[in-house]
């Protein structure tokens, strides 16, 4: 045991001292996802805020058509405009977020009663375009519903004939949970920060070890290999974790620089969250370090085992990424896998739901399962001669 | 001491060493010389466990080097041919890590690292970090770890390599006195001068075979050869691979 804590207090040390190591697994590697989220999060939700806010802007061709209509658009707080020559074209080039046009037969048919048209120009792949153009839908909707109750009510009919049902939503979703959908990659934001936590070590106290020709005479000294390799896979776990801790808490801050009440969401990270993530990362984070490190010594050199290990993390890319947009349930089973055991224990800490404690125990213990097993084979390959040896 | 009895080393269908036997005693320096590519190396990572000989045997005062490798290692002091340092260690760290590892306390350690330090020559760079040492404070400091738990078998492949003349000198008196610490010094060389100017008994290896075993005196005698390079050439068949 010994042994074990010199190499991983040796190793520990000597990472610290590599600025870039440091720069790299504590600081851009945790920091970057969550300034990115902020960024885009913010610019996003106080974009839309801002323009919900503001009266709309309407371009409307033919406005001489429906005067009646446009003075109740005018009251609505609508300014309106001038429409541009060819309003199909406007949208389409972005000039204009939406255009009303209203058609010369309108006034005829409004004053018969009829059912009048107007039309909305707009560009569904445009979210500006889209989101104007249901703001102007709604609005519509709205005078139509309003101006058809009064003429029912004229003709002494109650309003109610029109709308034989009424719905009414009972929503389910918390705001914690809502942000469950902003928050999605948050798991796999997780996930990446072990392995990019892991990876500088991983290859430094492996393929690096030997490159500087410093593992030969490591190995003469008289501790059996597998304790030093527990050391060197102690610092790798220890490094990944570190950059989870710091990611969890990049992002416990970042959910309250988030405006993201305003838009009726939560992100709540306490210390129940940061403790439950920590306990299903940390084998995850042993298991990474140490198919890394298994990865890592393989190659033959340097730049071999980065290219490597970068391909590496890869590997939990799709799982990840899929269970972050797919809709599913969770099942006992899936938390048994390791990383996606992992996804669903985050996801579901993001939602602000309950993990079941069997939940929990079934994440940490498979997943442990797995990282030992990873642990043994590593050490078995460690013990190879080849290994030892700087060509 | 050290005891090898005819070692076999193969890497797929390169022979390495094929039947290498050699006694290196107590108190004296003993000399693996052979050309480059003879068999040196993978003979000495043999020894110190590093490699397992596919046959044959290695003991170090008495101990089985196949049956009890960490029993060998922990009474070998081992120079390798890679002497990688850590970098962002100084000195005195790099030495105290490889202590540690051989289980001694804090204070032999220090202690221990304080006369090695001073015998080698290295209070000036001992405080430093690694990065930037020349080569000759980088075998310095590589010496000066391998050396921290004291032990009675000293083994050291190609200790001057890339060293200049004046740390060649420093490193001859260093292992001058190692032997007159009674230990059993085993270096490996390709230069003959240095084999020439330490040696008490000389190996010369050549294709993976032991060619000669003997004084430098009775070398000379043996093969007729009133200077050793000579005797050198005479022995290996060809003077490709050495180095005057």
């Amino acid at each position: 045991m010994r042994s074990i804590v010199t190499v991983f207090a040796k190793e520990l040390k000597d990472s610290l001292r590599d600025r870039r190591t440091v720069i790299n697994t504590l600081v851009t590697g945790p920091l970057l996802a969550p300034l990115l989220f902020v960024l885009l999060i913010n610019t996003v939700v106080t974009r839309e805020l801002e323009k919900g806010e503001k009266p709309m802007v309407l371009p409307v061709a033919g406005a001489q058509y429906a005067p009646n209509l446009v003075a109740a658009l005018h009251q609505a707080d609508v300014k309106i405009e001038p429409a541009p020559a060819d309003p199909e074209r406007a949208v389409r080039e972005q000039d204009a977020d939406v255009v009303l046009r209203i058609t010369p037969h309108f006034a005829d048919a409004w004053n018969k009663g009829q059912t009048a048209q107007v039309e909305v120009i707009y560009d569904e792949s445009q979210s500006d375009s889209r989101s104007a153009a249901r703001r102007l839908h709604a609005l519509l909707d709205g005078l139509s519903a309003r101006t058809g109750a009064l003429r029912l009510v004229a003709r002494g009919l109650s309003p109610s004939l029109q709308q034989p049902i009424v719905v009414a939503e009972r929503d389910q979703s918390t705001p914690q949970s809502r942000s469950g959908v902003l928050f999605a990659m948050l798991p796999y934001f997780f996930i990446i920060g072990a392995f990019i936590g892991g990876m500088a070590i991983a290859i430094d106290t492996t393929a690096g070890e030997r490159e500087r020709q410093s593992l030969e005479p490591l190995l003469v000294n008289p501790v059996p290999r597998w304790k030093i390799l527990a050391g060197k896979l102690a610092t790798t776990t220890a490094f990944a974790l570190a950059t989870v801790l710091l990611s969890v808490l990049a992002f416990a801050v970042v959910g309250h620089l988030m405006p993201t009440d305003r838009i009726g969401m939560t992100l709540d990270i306490g210390v129940t969250f940061v403790v439950r993530t920590l306990v299903v990362m940390l084998p995850l984070a042993a298991l990474i370090a140490s198919v890394q490190t298994l990865v890592a010594a393989f190659a033959k050199s340097y730049r071999e085992a980065q290219t490597y290990v970068s391909l590496l993390m890869l590997v939990p890319i799709v799982p990840v990424l899929l269970l972050s947009f797919l809709p599913y349930k969770a099942q006992l089973w899936m938390y048994a896998v390791p990383l996606m055991g992992q996804q669903v224990v985050i996801a579901r800490l993001v939602r602000g739901d309950a993990v079941p404690a069997v939940a929990l125990a079934a994440c940490f213990v498979c997943t442990a399962l797995v990282a030992i097993v990873a642990c043994v084979v590593t050490a078995r390959i460690y013990r190879s001669e080849r290994l030892a040896i700087s060509a | 001491m050290i005891e090898v009895s005819d070692l076999h080393k193969q890497f797929g269908s390169v022979v390495a060493v094929d039947g290498v036997s050699f006694r290196a005693k107590d108190g004296i320096i003993t000399g693996l010389l052979g050309p480059n590519g003879a068999g040196k190396t993978t003979t000495l990572r043999c020894l110190y466990t590093l490699m397992r000989p596919d046959r044959g045997g290695v003991r170090v005062d008495g101990i089985d080097a196949i049956a009890d490798p960490g029993a060998v290692r922990r009474r070998l002091g081992v120079l390798p041919d890679a002497r990688g340092l850590y970098k962002r260690l100084t000195a005195r760290e790099n030495i105290a890590y490889f202590g540690r590892l051989h289980g001694l306390d804090e204070a032999t350690i220090a202690t221990r690292s304080a006369a090695t330090i001073a015998a080698l020559g290295m209070a000036e760079f001992a405080d430093r970090r690694a990065e930037g040492f020349s080569q000759g404070q980088r075998v310095k400091t590589a010496i000066a770890r391998a050396l921290i738990h004291d032990p009675t078998n000293v083994i050291l492949d190609e200790p001057t390599n890339g060293l200049d003349v004046m740390a060649t000198r420093a490193m001859r008196d260093f292992l001058r006195n190692l032997r007159a610490d009674g230990r059993c010094v085993l270096f490996s060389s390709h230069i003959m001068q240095e084999v020439a100017a330490l040696c008490d008994r000389i190996v010369v290896i050549a294709h993976g075979r032991v060619v000669a075993d003997e004084s430098p005196d009775a070398l000379r005698e043996q093969t007729g050869e009133a200077n050793l390079e000579d005797a050198f050439v005479r022995l290996i068949g060809t003077d490709e691979g050495l180095a005057a």
